[in-house]
């Protein structure tokens, strides 16, 4: 049994390395997983760097920004083994500015982005302040992508940590935030926002968490890193499956992970989101993907749409950051780690990113893999073939 | 050894802080800035031109100082801890006592060191401090447990204190259990009883 150290920070989305550690699936694999909590990602990115973790859950942006040489991480290279989820993000406002768009006619409709930009820009202060966990997630992406040329000089987007997102919000520091379940949960539960829309709705198929590792421990611990990818896998299809949501729930909800009441994860979990302290529902279809999909492939293409992003901000050049982001995704692990499990994988290790508006097969080794409805919400595509 | 560090120190409780501040000033540095409340944090970390940001590494504010990494020149960035040239382990240390240090403009391992030290070893004795405190605390509190589980036993069965506490161990024994876990057991039944 080789003892690995994870690193995770508490968000529902952490759940396939503690479902790998908790049910079984790590152990399968012939590992015992020591779960590292963070405060803080760049606290998560720090111990991965000086090796106080092998791998951790991470943001997806944060390894391609290392890659980019962007933000305060240390000079070490670091790669995605796997997806861990696609999406399972909510953008939401103070209660104020809900009660404004309410008065303009809005009905909160989770499926009309478009429709939410313009009633939130109409009634928003200047500048509209949004919170997102950090410069490096796909919350920051998410948001600007959203707001686009509408947001350039009316938006000031501030870092606020998840768990300080409810109280950030009711002390009328921001006026909306974009943030990971369960914290958009518990901004409702303490009345202090509505939520206004599911980050599905601005890109379906959002690559939110990575497992991360250093490029060089992963390159010389071929096997270890195999393991670990198999595990979180397996824990991930435990997951998409929907009848396990209520087991899920109550292991994250226990002190050691999350510590926060079983009923509120569930509605990530489920998608049956309460988005109004008013008690008004929605119901998002694949609010978080854990593992339909071939969600788990970390799909080259996936990192190219990052690092183009994050390249323009930064005005670095398109080619070369694509490039260097391409290499951190790292299809090839993935793929060797899957040999001889029966799980299937994709042929190719870049597609067209918003291509699909609806599930639709994919070339693959088996044969029998779909993927999900690919789309942003204003019908744009990523190519990567193309600059 | 540079005296003339700019240091700002982000922690919410005062008590450590003051402890931080107070034992960078014995060692003779005298440029120390103590936030307490995270608002607006990286703005006021730039407008005290900081050159080192110490932070405990469970304040998820850590995250707001990535904004400064954003914003400045690449080849001069901010660091959280410099991996590359840290030798002796100093980054480990550091997040492993439970301080994150935020190196502002790309500040050498030699000068960081005596301030990483000074607040170790501070940051640890508030910790210990702390740490008693919380046990002298509970040992207080276990005991008036025992003592209202044992006057209980006592009217209940007619017996005194030492065999009311034997009684308690015994069953603490059998059962695997703490004294005290049986004790507050005993307690609580009789509240909801009574």
């Amino acid at each position: 049994m080789s003892v690995l150290n994870v690193g995770f920070v508490p968000l529902l989305d952490a759940a396939p390395i503690i479902i790998a550690a908790e049910m079984g699936f790590a152990a399968e694999e012939g590992l015992a997983l020591n779960l590292k909590p963070a405060a803080s990602w760049s606290l998560v990115r720090d111990m991965l760097a000086f090796g106080a973790v092998d791998a951790a859950h991470m943001l997806a942006p944060v390894p391609v920004a290392s890659a980019l040489a962007l933000g305060g991480g240390a000079n070490v290279s670091l790669s995605a083994g796997a997806v861990l989820s696609m999406n399972g993000t909510v953008i939401g406002v103070s209660e104020p500015t809900a009660m404004r768009m309410r008065d303009t006619g809005f009905g909160f409709d989770f499926a009309d982005p478009i429709g939410a930009r313009e009633a939130l820009l109409a009634v928003a202060p200047k500048p509209l302040r949004l919170g997102v966990p950090f410069p490096f997630s796909m919350h920051y992406e998410l948001v600007t992508y959203w707001l686009g040329a509408a947001g350039q000089d009316a938006v000031e987007i501030r870092t606020v940590p998840p768990s300080l997102m409810a109280d950030a919000i009711a002390n009328d520091e921001i006026d909306a935030f974009c943030v990971g379940e369960p914290w958009g949960s518990l901004v409702v539960e303490q009345t202090a926002g509505t939520l206004i829309l599911p980050g599905t709705s601005i890109w379906s198929q959002a690559p939110e968490k990575v497992l991360a590792m250093r490029t060089d421990w992963g390159t010389e611990n071929a096997g270890s890193r195999n393991a670990l990818i198999r595990a979180s896998v397996k824990a991930a299809r435990w997951l998409g499956n929907p009848d396990s949501a209520t087991i899920a729930a109550e292991i994250l909800s226990a002190s050691e992970f999350l510590d926060l009441p079983a009923e509120v994860l569930d509605r990530g979990l489920s998608g049956q989101l309460t988005i109004s302290s008013r008690g008004e529902n929605r119901r998002v279809g694949a609010f978080v993907s854990f593992f339909e999909g071939a969600a788990n492939f970390p799909w080259r293409s996936q990192a190219e749409w990052i690092g183009a992003q994050l390249a323009a901000r930064a005005g670095l050049d398109q080619t070369e950051a694509r490039t260097a982001a391409a290499s951190v995704f790292r299809s090839d692990w993935y793929r060797d780690a899957m040999e001889g499990t029966g799980l299937d994988v994709p042929g190719a290790s870049s597609k067209i990113e918003g291509a699909n508006a609806e599930a639709i097969p994919v070339a693959s080794a088996f044969g029998r893999l779909s993927l999900m409805p690919n789309q942003f919400y204003d019908c744009r595509v990523f190519d990567p073939d193309q600059t | 050894m540079d005296k003339n560090l700019s240091i700002v120190v982000v922690e919410p409780d005062q008590d450590r802080a003051r402890e931080i501040a107070e034992g960078l000033t014995v060692i003779g540095y005298r440029d120390i800035l103590v936030i307490g409340d995270t608002a607006k944090l990286s703005s006021r970390v730039v407008a005290a031109q900081a050159d080192v940001v110490l932070i405990d590494v469970a304040n998820p504010s850590r995250d707001i100082l990535e904004e400064l990494a954003v914003v400045s020149d690449p080849l001069n960035r901010p660091v959280a801890l410099f991996v590359d040239e840290d030798k002796e382990g100093l980054a480990k240390a550091a997040i492993e006592s439970g301080i994150s240090a935020y190196v502002v403009n790309g500040l050498s391992a030699d000068r960081l060191r005596p301030v990483l030290d000074t607040a170790i070893a501070r940051f640890n004795m508030v910790g210990r401090m702390r740490t008693e405190l919380t046990q002298a605390k509970r040992a207080l509190e276990e005991r008036k447990v025992i003592d209202r589980a044992k006057g209980l036993l006592m009217k209940a069965r007619g017996i005194d204190e030492e065999a009311a506490y034997a009684l308690l161990r015994r069953t603490a024994m059998d059962q695997g259990r703490k004294v005290v876990d049986v004790a507050q057991a005993l307690v609580t039944a009789a509240d909801l009883l009574s």
